[in-house]
C-alpha cells in the first residue's frame, strides 16, 4: 500500500459520522480547556480516560488526540488576548500576541496564531504519513533486544530533556518503572508489593497516577500561588489578517514548523520547547529585533506553528515504535493498551485504518479548529471571566468519579488522593512528574523485553551490543548520559 | 536551619528504593538467563537508592538553601474531599456524597463564598447526576438508604 492508498483508507474511515462527531467533540473540548485557565490537556485526557472504555478505539484516539491539538489553539487564545497562557506552550506566544493586542490588534494576532497552526498542522500530518511507514517498516525487524535499547533510550532521553533536572529526571523514571511493577508479574504468576490489598493485585491504575500526579496536584498548586484569572475587556473587531501582516508571517510561520517537527520527534521536548526555540531563532533572523516583544506578528506566527507541529509529530515515534516522547503521548499510548492495541510497528500493517484514522482525522481535526476558532473565537472570549474558584471544585468532582467509573471501587479513589499528595511533594522538591508517567506504563513492557532477550541470549548482556541497530540505541544512550554528566560538572 | 529541597528529594528516593529492595526480598530473583519476578524491582531499587544519594549528595555543593514553603492547607482540603467521596459514595449514593465533596474541596480555595459554593454544588450535583448516571448509563444511585 502506497501513502494514497493509505491516506485514502484513513479519510475513509475517518469520515465516517461518528468518528467525525468524536474528533468534533474532542477538538471542541481540547479548546475549552485550553481557554479555561489551570485546566490542562493532561488533566482532561486523564479524566476522560474512563469513558473511552465504552467507546470503540478509534473514536476514543481520535477525541484523545483531539483534545492535545485543540488544546494548543485554545492556549494561544488566551495568550493573545489576556496574556495568560492556557498551556506551557503558548507562554511564548503571550510575548507579542498580547502586545499587539494592546494595539487593537487583537483579530490579526487570532487570525495569524490560528492559520499558522493550520498550516503546522497539515505539514505535520503529512509528515507523520510519509514519516511512518518507512519507520514501522524499520521496526518490524526489532527483536527484543532492539526494544529494550530502545525504551532505555527513550526513557534516559525523556528524563534528561524534560525541562528540570536530569538526575531527578533519571530517579522519576526509576520509581516510575517501581510502580509499573506493582501487581501480578505476567511470567511468573506471583503478584508483587501488593501487600495482601485486594485492588493492587492488578497494578496500580493508570487513572489513579495520572489525575492523582497531575490534576490533583495542579490545582493544589494553582490554589497556593495567585489563582489563575483573566479577563478580556477589550473589542474584537476585524478578524482577518492584512496581506502584509499574511507575508510577514509566511516564512516564520514555514521556520516555525520546521522547528516544531524536528523537536516533536526528540523524546521529552515537545511543543514547548519548540516553541521557544522557534521564537529565539525568529529574533536573531529579524532585521530589528527591537520589535520583538513590542507586538511583532512573526512572534506570533512562529511559535505557534512550532509549537502545533510538534503536537503533531510526537505521535510518528508514539504510533509507528510505541515509544512516546511527552507526558500526553504516554497518555495516548496507555489509551491504545488499554483498548487492546499493543503499540509498535505492527499496528500499521495489522490495523492499518487505525493508524492511517487517527492520522486523517488530525487533518480534519485541523480544519475543525480553524473553522471553530476563527468565528466562534467571541464565544470562547467569554469563558475566560469564568473564576477560577468555580473550575476546581468540579474539576476535583470529575477526577473523583472518573476514578470511581474505573472498577466501581472507592480504593481507587483513595489511591488517587494518595498519588496526588506524592505529586504535589515532588513538584514542589522540583521532580518532574512526567518522566515518572513515561516509567510506569513502559515499565512492564521492557521488563518483559529485558527477560526475553537474556533468554534468547543464555543470559549474556552483550545481545545488547553486538546486534548493530540496539547497539546504536545504546551509544546513543551512553551519549546522552555522558552528555549530562559533563553538563553538572560545568555548572556544579 | 532548613533543609535543601534535593537533600529531602535524594532521602525520600533513598527511602523509596529500600523499600523496593527490603520488601521484594521474597520474590524469587533468578537468574540472568531467567529472570524471576524479583530481578527487575531488586535493580531498579538499588539504582534508586544510587540515584537519591547523588541528588542528595549533590547538594551540599551548591548555594540553593532556600526554604520550601509548603502549601498544606489548600492539599488537606483537596484531599480530604477526596477520602470523603470515596468513603460516601457506596454507602450513600452518588448526590451525598458530591454535597460534601464540594464544599470541602472548595474550602482549598483563597476566598470561600458560601452563597456561591451552595449553588456551585446544587448545579455540579444536578449535572453529575444527569450526565453519569441518566445520561451515560452509569451504574451509580442517586441516594442509597
Amino acid at each position: 500500500m502506497d501513502v494514497y492508498d493509505s491516506l485514502a483508507l484513513g479519510f475513509n474511515v475517518a469520515f465516517s459520522l461518528q468518528n467525525l462527531a468524536y474528533c468534533f467533540a474532542g477538538v471542541a473540548l481540547g479548546t475549552l480547556i485550553g481557554v479555561l485557565p489551570g485546566i490542562g490537556p493532561l488533566t482532561t485526557i486523564g479524566l476522560l480516560f474512563p469513558i473511552t472504555f465504552y467507546l470503540p478505539p478509534l473514536p476514543s484516539l481520535i477525541m484523545l488526540a483531539g483534545i492535545y491539538y485543540g488544546a494548543q489553539y485554545g492556549g494561544a487564545i488566551t495568550s493573545i488576548l489576556v496574556n495568560l497562557p492556557g498551556e506551557t506552550a503558548s507562554a511564548v506566544t503571550c510575548l507579542d500576541g498580547y502586545p499587539m493586542t494592546r494595539q487593537g490588534r487583537a483579530g490579526a494576532a487570532l487570525a495569524t496564531a490560528a492559520l499558522a497552526s493550520f498550516f503546522a498542522g497539515c505539514v505535520g500530518t503529512l509528515l507523520i504519513a510519509l514519516a511512518g511507514p518507512p519507520l514501522g517498516e524499520w521496526a518490524l525487524a526489532f527483536g527484543p533486544a532492539e526494544y529494550f535499547s530502545l525504551m532505555l533510550m527513550g526513557l534516559v532521553g525523556s528524563a534528561v530533556l524534560t525541562q528540570g533536572d536530569a538526575a531527578k529526571g533519571l530517579a522519576m523514571v526509576v520509581l516510575g518503572l517501581l510502580i509499573g511493577v506493582v501487581g501480578t508479574d505476567v511470567n511468573s504468576g506471583s503478584v508483587r508489593y501488593a501487600f495482601d490489598v485486594p485492588e493492587l493485585t492488578d497494578g496500580i491504575g493508570f487513572t489513579v497516577l495520572a489525575v492523582g500526579l497531575f490534576a490533583v496536584a495542579e490545582i493544589v498548586m494553582n490554589l497556593e500561588n495567585r489563582e489563575p484569572q483573566g479577563a478580556f475587556t477589550g473589542k474584537l473587531s476585524q478578524l482577518m489578517p492584512t496581506a502584509r501582516d499574511l507575508k510577514a508571517s509566511f516564512w516564520p510561520a514555514l521556520r516555525g514548523t520546521g522547528i516544531g517537527a524536528f523537536f516533536g520527534i526528540l523524546p521529552g521536548t515537545g511543543p514547548a520547547l519548540s516553541s521557544f526555540a522557534a521564537y529565539m531563532i525568529e529574533k536573531k533572523l529579524a532585521r530589528d529585533p527591537a520589535r520583538f516583544g513590542n507586538g511583532a506578528i512573526e512572534g506570533v506566527a512562529a511559535p505557534e506553528a512550532a509549537n502545533n507541529a510538534a503536537a503533531q509529530t510526537s505521535f510518528i515515534p508514539t504510533l509507528t515504535l510505541g515509544i512516546p516522547g511527552t507526558a500526553v503521548m504516554t497518555l495516548m499510548l496507555a489509551a491504545m493498551i488499554m483498548q487492546g492495541v499493543t503499540p509498535g510497528p505492527q499496528v500499521m500493517t495489522e490495523k492499518p485504518e487505525l493508524f492511517w484514522g487517527i492520522v486523517a482525522s488530525m487533518w480534519i481535526g485541523n480544519l475543525m479548529l480553524l473553522v471553530l476558532n476563527l468565528p466562534l473565537v467571541g464565544v470562547w472570549v467569554r469563558l475566560l471571566s469564568v473564576p477560577y474558584r468555580w473550575l476546581f471544585p468540579a474539576v476535583v468532582m470529575f477526577c473523583c468519579i472518573g476514578n470511581y467509573a474505573v472498577n466501581n471501587n472507592p480504593v481507587d479513589v483513595y489511591l488517587c488522593a494518595f498519588a496526588g499528595v506524592l505529586g504535589y511533594v515532588l513538584v514542589k522538591l522540583e521532580c518532574e512528574p512526567a518522566p515518572l508517567l513515561l516509567g510506569y506504563v513502559l515499565g512492564p513492557l521492557m521488563e518483559e523485553y529485558l527477560r526475553r532477550a537474556m533468554l534468547l541470549s543464555r543470559g549474556d548482556p552483550a545481545v545488547f551490543f553486538t546486534r548493530p541497530i540496539s547497539l546504536v540505541f545504546m551509544l546513543a544512550t551512553l551519549l546522552v548520559l555522558v552528555l549530562m554528566v559533563k553538563g553538572f560538572r560545568r555548572s556544579g | 536551619m532548613h533543609l535543601h529541597r534535593d537533600v529531602i528529594a535524594g532521602t525520600l528516593f533513598i527511602l523509596i528504593g529500600w523499600f523496593a529492595l527490603s520488601a521484594g526480598r521474597v520474590y524469587p530473583i533468578g537468574s540472568a538467563m531467567h529472570m524471576g519476578p524479583g530481578y527487575f524491582p531488586a535493580v531498579l531499587g538499588a539504582l534508586l537508592i544510587l540515584l537519591g544519594a547523588w541528588i542528595g549528595l549533590r547538594a551540599f555543593r551548591s548555594d540553593g538553601w532556600e526554604r520550601i514553603v509548603w502549601g498544606w492547607k489548600p492539599l488537606a482540603w483537596i484531599t480530604a474531599s477526596m477520602l470523603l467521596f470515596g468513603f460516601l459514595m457506596p454507602r450513600f449514593g452518588l448526590i451525598p456524597a458530591l454535597a460534601v465533596m464540594l464544599p470541602v474541596a472548595a474550602a482549598a480555595g483563597r476566598d470561600f463564598r458560601f452563597k456561591e459554593v451552595l449553588l456551585l454544588t446544587v448545579v455540579m450535583c444536578a449535572f453529575a447526576g444527569g450526565v453519569f448516571v441518566y445520561a451515560l448509563k452509569l451504574p451509580y444511585r442517586l441516594f442509597t438508604y
